[in-house]
């Protein structure tokens, strides 16, 4: 049971289906697994126990993963936006490793002790060798987390896990003929890896859009007739203005899954009333639990939007309930469940659950995982994601979630972003200070302050407020926490 | 059937085109029957002629999983064929999977 099997399947029942690519000049599935084989062949031959990838995305990275998966070596796709001396860091710690160079990667890493160099077009080339068995518990993807509240570890992903949320998630084979799915988040990114192998075992043909703009997005999803994409929050904003602007309704798009950050809740609004033929997902889950883990269906948002009940209408605004796959617990500090409605560290069990890193496990004997992420859930089991445990502000004993502060500012008609941290302080333990992106002229920070008691209380007030043109964040949206609390222990002139 | 059970070991019928993987086992020495016969290591032997035999000829359907509560083993399986699948004369139960909207 590895991942390669789940290319075999589909080459198996859909040979002749595009699997990768345009209708006209894609790779088919059997095309694709015969890559693969090839690929596996290459990476046998060179004894090759990691093999990285350095490029953009496009058909060699199914075919890479699936390789990777058939010859039993662990695949780690490498952020090529990450500059030479992060690179560096990042393969030597997966040294000994095997860098494949694609398109975009060229020159970019010299060959050193542990780390061998190879073009992909040489890898693909190699003879047919003799392919080893390959056991669930191998190790099949090393991925970097995106480390917003510390710096970033190396998630350890194996057959054991990817492969179960692959075939308890997906119908084998269900898509339709002309299904075809874009995925617009980085192939170094846990739902860019998941994507590959949830297409192929549903038969959905994947369409790459090598670097993201809205322009290009909806020019690909209007070429090749795209049923099916993914965005991450900060994409969804800026197709609607394209889409707006070109008064353009995609009338192929039959599903719009998104995920990875923070959703406005006027986004979703937005694209609800702009595409109503459209069904939406939102997916929450991690890089270290194989991907998603809740989600709000379809029917979901229709319900949500259409309801006059506040507190239906507030599931727009989760991430949905746990898959059925998954048991799902909110914890308090001490690791006990708390009751429904009450936030607190999510924890999570399942198949799918690794919890693993290169230098350590962060599951219990049990097999549960502290995600790190906080939450709550409604009393249908809807969870509501409320920032990152790491995240939360200890002022004077008490407990202050900055997502609340960050919610009252957000509604202030002077402010586009905004962040709310806690920092160190000699009274208080932490102080609440606020980064603030303003829309327009800069903002009076004493109407803010005054904005945020009036509407929580005096002990939510962010002593400091700073102002900012962009606030620091991932290339999929996610706000930067620990780089802004670095900046905010260190104050500079600029701040007032 | 005389080695011993490990996940992601594939098996063949030796009476239809059925194919699995092993995802889990709790006894290694099972024996896993498809159409009331021992399934075979991929490869080890070609199937026989003989076809399943009655009340195991349900048929199997790629890419479910078979197993049950007191099972020994899960299977999924990777070719569907005309025999049904069984440990010691007792027929494995398709899991129910709850398919769900595409999210990645």
């Amino acid at each position: 049971m590895n991942t390669a099997l789940l290319l075999e399947m589909l080459a198996g029942a859909h040979g002749d289906r595009v699997a990768v690519g345009g209708w006209q000049d894609g790779l088919s599935y059997s095309d694709l697994l015969a890559r693969a084989n090839r690929g596996a062949s290459g990476i046998v031959e060179r004894g090759a126990e990691r093999v990285a990838y350095l490029g953009l995305n496009g058909p060699d990275l199914p075919a890479l993963l699936f390789a990777a998966g058939a010859a039993g070596a662990a695949f780690a796709p490498l952020n090529y936006r990450l500059t030479d001396a992060q690179l560096e860091q990042a393969v030597a710690a997966l040294a000994p490793v095997c860098v494949v160079i694609g398109p975009g990667g060229e020159g970019r890493i010299a060959p050193s002790a542990g780390v061998t160099i190879v073009d992909v077009a040489e890898l693909f080339a190699a003879e047919p060798a003799e392919l080893p068995f390959v056991g669930p518990e191998t190790v099949a993807v090393l991925l970097l987390t995106s480390g917003t509240s510390g710096p970033p570890k190396v998630a350890v992903l194996r057959h054991e896990h990817v492969v179960p949320y692959v075939i308890s998630t997906v119908e084998f084979a269900c898509a339709s003929a002309d299904e075809a799915i874009l995925v617009s988040v980085p192939p170094y990114h846990i739902a860019g890896i998941s994507s590959v192998l949830t297409s192929v075992y549903a038969g959905r043909r994947m369409v790459q859009l090598p670097a993201f703009s809205a322009a290009a997005w909806v020019d690909l999803v209007s070429a090749e007739r795209v049923t099916h994409a993914m965005v991450v929050p900060t994409m969804l904003g800026r197709i609607l203005d394209e889409l707006a602007l070109r008064e353009e309704t995609l009338p192929a798009l039959r599903h719009l899954s998104y995920g990875g950050g923070r959703m406005p809740l006027p986004v979703v609004e937005r694209a609800m009333q702009l595409l109503p033929h459209v069904d939406f997902v939102n997916a929450y889950g991690l890089t270290e639990t194989s991907s998603t883990i809740a989600l709000l269906g379809p029917e979901d948002h229709r319900a949500a939007i259409g309801s006059d009940t506040a507190a239906v209408r507030a599931r727009l605004g989760s991430v949905g309930r746990p898959l059925p796959s998954i048991e799902l617990e909110i914890r308090d500090v001490d690791g006990v469940a708390v009751p429904t409605g009450v936030a607190g560290e999510i924890w999570v069990r399942g198949e799918q659950v690794s919890g693993e890193y290169v230098t350590h496990r962060a599951t219990t004997a049990d097999g549960w995982y502290p995600t790190r992420d906080r939450g709550y859930l409604d009393d249908e089991r809807f969870l509501f994601l409320d920032g990152r445990a790491d995240d939360v502000i200890v002022r004077g004993g008490e407990n202050i979630s900055p997502g609340e502060i960050e919610d009252v500012l957000l509604e202030h008609p002077a402010v586009a972003d905004v962040a709310v941290l806690g920092v160190p302080d000699t009274e208080w333990g932490e102080r609440i200070e606020a980064v603030v992106v303003p829309r327009g002229g800069a903002p009076d920070t004493a109407d803010l302050q005054e904005w945020v008691r009036v509407r929580l209380r005096s002990t939510r007030v962010p002593e400091r407020i700073h102002v900012r043109a962009a606030l620091p964040s991932t290339e999929t949206g996610k706000l930067l926490r620990r780089v802004l609390r670095d900046e905010l222990a260190q104050p500079t002139e600029a701040d007032r | 059937m005389s080695e011993a059970l490990k996940p992601g070991a594939r098996l063949a019928s030796a009476v239809c085109s059925t194919e699995v993987v092993v995802v889990q086992v709790s006894d290694p020495q099972a024996v896993v029957e498809c159409g009331g016969v021992a399934m075979v290591a991929v490869g080890s032997a070609s199937p026989c002629s003989a076809a399943p035999r009655a009340g195991l000829d349900g048929g199997t359907l790629i890419g479910k999983r078979y197993g049950g509560p007191d099972a020994p083993v899960e299977l999924l399986c990777v070719k569907a064929g005309r025999g049904s699948l069984s440990v010691g004369g007792v027929l494995l139960t398709q899991r129910s999977a709850k398919p769900l909207p595409a999210s990645d």
